[in-house]
């Protein structure tokens, strides 16, 4: 379902379009998807847009991802700096 | 649709020229010599955060004034081989005592060292959460200015 939601907003009916799942299903599942913080949505008339969250949990994450990276690399640092210290 | 959205954890691996015992003992007791000063979460200026070397024990970052804030606490204290740390910061570096993910770091002899697995998981409880991370990310205080920091400190 994200994946269709790749290349732009979608209303719903089209993300359901083509899916073995029922219409009020993806609903069910853009919910949660939305309170997971992965997509957002719009109201345009009668219809729901949706679109992939750029400040959601996915960049939530990749922030994580990048902090750790920077952390472990000072720590490895670290580690060897100081275990050659211990040799000597 | 009984559907539950979890983002991936966040994996890390480093391979370190040192037994698991140093390593363990870096990461832990010398945390305060490799974890970034910009992180910290007091008005004060970052001391060094301290994880007391224990199940059950505080995992805090000390204050330059002498105050402390928590950080989260220590889950698992296997040394060498295995750690988990509750991490019960937001995405704004913001203690929340309600806020539970987990940090698992394991040591495992390699060749002539340690390879060190780190995994960040339970990240969709920071869902709610997420929404000021733009801020954190793009501002001064984010990436740009860490990176810095940290070419400066690894150089030194």
């Amino acid at each position: 379902m994200l994946e269709r939601l790749r290349d732009g907003p979608r209303p719903v009916g089209e993300i359901a379009k083509g899916l073995p799942v029922t219409r009020p299903a993806v609903s069910q599942h853009l919910k949660v998807l939305k309170e997971a913080g992965l997509v957002a949505d719009r109201s345009e008339g009668t219809r729901r847009i949706y679109h992939i969250d750029p400040k959601g949990l996915g960049a939530m994450r990749a922030w994580l991802d990048q902090f750790w990276d920077s952390a472990l690399t000072a720590f490895a640092a670290d580690v060897e700096r100081s275990a050659k210290r211990e040799d000597k | 649709m009984n559907t539950q959205i979890r983002p991936s954890p966040v994996r890390k691996s480093i391979f370190v020229n040192a037994s698991p015992d140093h390593a363990f003992d870096v990461f832990t007791s010398g945390i305060g010599r490799w974890w970034p000063k910009s992180h910290k979460i007091g008005p004060a200026d970052l001391d060094r955060p301290v994880i007391e070397p224990q199940t059950g024990g505080r995992w805090y970052e000390l204050d330059v004034d002498g105050s402390q804030c928590e950080i989260g606490r220590v889950a698992v204290w296997e040394p060498p081989e295995r750690l988990v740390l509750i991490w019960q910061l937001t995405p704004e570096f913001a203690y929340d005592p309600e806020l539970v993910t987990e940090v698992e770091v394991t040591f495992t002899p390699e060749g002539t060292g340690t390879r060190v697995d780190l995994e960040h998981r339970d990240l969709e409880r920071m869902g709610a959460k997420a929404d000021a991370m733009r801020e954190t990310v793009s501002g001064p205080g984010g990436w740009p200015g860490l990176l810095q920091l940290f070419a400066a400190t690894v150089e030194k």
